[in-house]
């Protein structure tokens, strides 16, 4: 960055100057971009901050700190590090690949509706879980694999069906739409065949809570989130030149359909990983992604920000979930829809432009 | 009309600016699902001339060019660029050789003129290293030459449909290639805005050398800007040369089956196509 803006002339005389409407485009776009993400920083922390402080043992602000960094009484720091700050990290990588994989789904199929709740790619993890819960009887890390590979033969079947000649976005996303059907209705089928015990105990698995994902589970989420992140970073060069369209795309010298397929393959691996630990979420890729391009609003991917949109939103509903809900504690995935629609309900009504996304 | 062929480039002179990009299709096939809409064509469009394309709706004349560009597989032939075969380019390399404006162009909600014109530098940059100066340099440079600099920060979803096509050719423009393929670019742009097009395209040609290939609608528009025209009808060439020599009345009554008589335009003297329809019916065409 220092480096370019060295390499260019600078003053108002020399060519290309202050009055370069190029450059001084981008250093907007850069003040933009670095305002947003200090915002959305700011109500991470302060999201993490009340979910420290929160719960049955009030600790004040500064006692939950202390304690975060081994200070303070045993119990504070037993409360603060085995029971609050694993729900948080999960909150926040849950969040991120949600968030994440909602922007890939949705720029690389050109379709804002795209996400993994409507594709049915979530609920193929949904019933991936509950068959290896209600069917085979399994338990612990089992499930979470069962799910992680129930996302992926939803996708892999979309695939199949959507194939023609090269991978159409209308024709994925309708694909979907018939999947995401076809998955809820056995997961019904599967509920209402056995025992109202059971049944409860797999409910978890059709809405999505962070409540309980902790030690070398957690360790393996955010291993496994961070590799895959690490990836997409490398594939967002080609989101620029698919969102103007595949002929476009192909005239810029991507090569489309192997561009689409590795960043879907990448954006179901988020979403698998994700939902095999915290279950589906509702709406979180949907409504990340949406709110992070309109703060952003310059036709991109907006990747980095829906990282931080979604882990905020997944946290603020968390938060929400365990302590606003009138004695309540309702799970993660109820929540973030309450609080995420109304958002991008507003963000639409207010939007200045009269296009819709 | 006159004839602007540069001087053939001397023996190879591999990396020269006005080096060699003729274009040319040999026993080029292809088509959509099987069903083949061009079959064996050869075809030879001049480096550094203006070309346009044209013939009646549906005779393949926007495939052709899908597959001049590598838009489109070809089921046989190939397609040369410079004496070169362009399916052994990669993508991006080839992307830095030929500019293609495709018929659809869309662009993403939000998205300033400037940052839509900077995503035709996609094919000069690396996997990390993201804009630099000599992109910021092209974009200025692309936004001047079509004269779109002062809507820079301006969102591409609010210009007029002049301007947007302007925008687009300005990010083919960034790519910098010595060829570029329009495939229809004044469509849903009125009589003057068609004009205004034209006329930069040649000034584009004129003062950068750029070779220029359009596939148009527009016969007497492609006779006026075109130094060489190609007359495409049901998947084959019927007529290609200097639009004077090419455009008669029969070649216009073979490609499109319309009874027209050929006069010369009374501003450039290039042939100008009166159909003759209802009014003329009794006339008497030679």
């Amino acid at each position: 960055m220092t480096a370019d803006l060295a390499a260019r002339p600078a003053g108002p005389d020399a060519p290309g100057g202050a009055t370069d409407p190029v450059a001084a485009l981008r250093r907007r776009r850069r003040r933009r971009l670095a305002l947003v993400v200090a915002a959305l920083g700011v109500l991470l922390v302060a999201a993490a901050t009340l979910a420290l402080t929160l719960g049955e043992a009030s600790l004040a602000p500064g006692r939950a700190l202390a304690a975060l960094f081994g200070a303070g009484s045993d119990a504070d720091v037993f409360v603060v590090h085995r029971l609050r700050l694993p729900r948080i990290e999960t909150a926040v990588l849950a969040g991120a690949s949600f968030g994440l994989a909602g922007a890939i789904f949705q720029t690389t199929l050109r379709n804002p509706l795209a996400s993994p709740d409507i594709l049915g790619i979530a609920s193929g993890a949904s019933l991936g879980a509950v068959t290896a819960m209600l069917v085979l009887g399994l338990t612990g890390l089992a499930v979470s694999g069962a799910a992680f590979v129930g996302a992926l033969v939803v996708a892999l079947l979309i695939w199949v069906f959507a194939w023609r000649q090269g991978l159409h976005s209308i024709r994925f996303v309708l694909v979907g739409v018939g999947f995401a059907y076809l998955c809820s209705s056995l997961l019904a089928w599967l509920l209402a065949s056995v025992e109202i015990r059971a049944a409860q105990s797999a409910l978890v698995w059709t809405v999505g809570s962070v409540a309980d994902v902790r030690g070398t589970d957690l360790t393996t989420f955010a291993v496994a989130a961070l590799v895959l992140v690490a990836a997409v970073a490398v594939a967002s060069r080609w989101q620029g030149p698919l969102a103007l369209g595949d002929d476009h795309a192909r005239a810029l010298g991507v090569p489309v359909d192997v561009a689409r397929v590795a960043s879907l393959l990448l954006a179901v691996g988020l979403v698998g990983v994700a939902t095999s630990f915290v279950g589906p979420l509702a709406f979180v890729a949907l409504v990340a992604p949406a709110i992070a391009r309109r703060l952003l609003d310059d036709g991109g991917a907006a990747l980095a920000v829906s990282v931080l949109t979604g882990a905020v939103l997944v946290l603020a509903a968390d938060v929400v979930g365990q302590h606003l809900l009138f004695g309540v504690e309702a799970p993660t995935g109820i929540v973030t829809g309450l609080i995420g629609a109304p958002y991008l309900l507003w963000l639409l009504a207010s939007d200045r432009r009269k296009t819709l996304a | 009309m006159t004839d602007v062929h540069p001087p053939a480039p001397a023996p190879a002179r591999p990396g020269d600016a006005a080096r060699d990009v003729t274009l040319r299709a040999h026993g080029v096939s292809l088509g959509y699902d099987g069903r083949r809409v061009i079959e064996g064509l050869d075809l030879e469009l001049p480096s550094g001339s203006v070309t346009a394309v044209v013939g009646p709706n549906a005779c393949g004349k926007s495939t052709l060019l899908r597959g001049l560009a590598r838009l489109h597989p070809l089921d046989a032939g190939r397609v040369t660029l410079g004496g070169e075969d362009v399916g052994t380019l990669s993508r991006k390399e080839l992307a830095k050789r030929l500019g293609v404006l495709p018929q659809s162009s869309i662009a993403p909600d939000g998205v300033r003129v400037a940052e839509l014109v900077g995503r035709g530098r996609y094919p000069h940059q690396g996997w990390f290293g993201r804009h630099s100066s000599s992109d910021d340099g092209a974009v200025l440079r692309a936004l001047e030459a079509t004269g779109v600099a002062d809507l820079a920060d301006r969102p591409v979803a609010e210009l007029s449909g002049g301007q947007r096509q302007r925008v687009w050719i300005a990010m083919v423009l960034a790519q910098e290639t010595d060829v570029m393929l329009l495939d229809e670019p004044t469509t849903y742009l009125d009589l003057a805005h068609q004009v205004d097009l034209l006329d930069l395209l040649t000034d584009l040609n004129r003062t950068r050398g750029t070779t220029v290939v359009m596939v148009l609608h527009e016969l007497n528009l492609a006779a006026r800007y075109a130094d060489h025209l190609v007359v495409m009808s049901a998947g084959q060439v019927v007529a290609e040369g200097r639009p004077g020599d090419v455009l008669t009345a029969a070649s216009v009554h073979a490609a499109f089956g319309l009874r027209a008589r050929v006069v010369p335009d009374p501003v450039s003297g290039t042939p100008l196509v009166v159909p003759l329809g209802r009014a003329g019916r009794d006339e008497n065409i030679g």
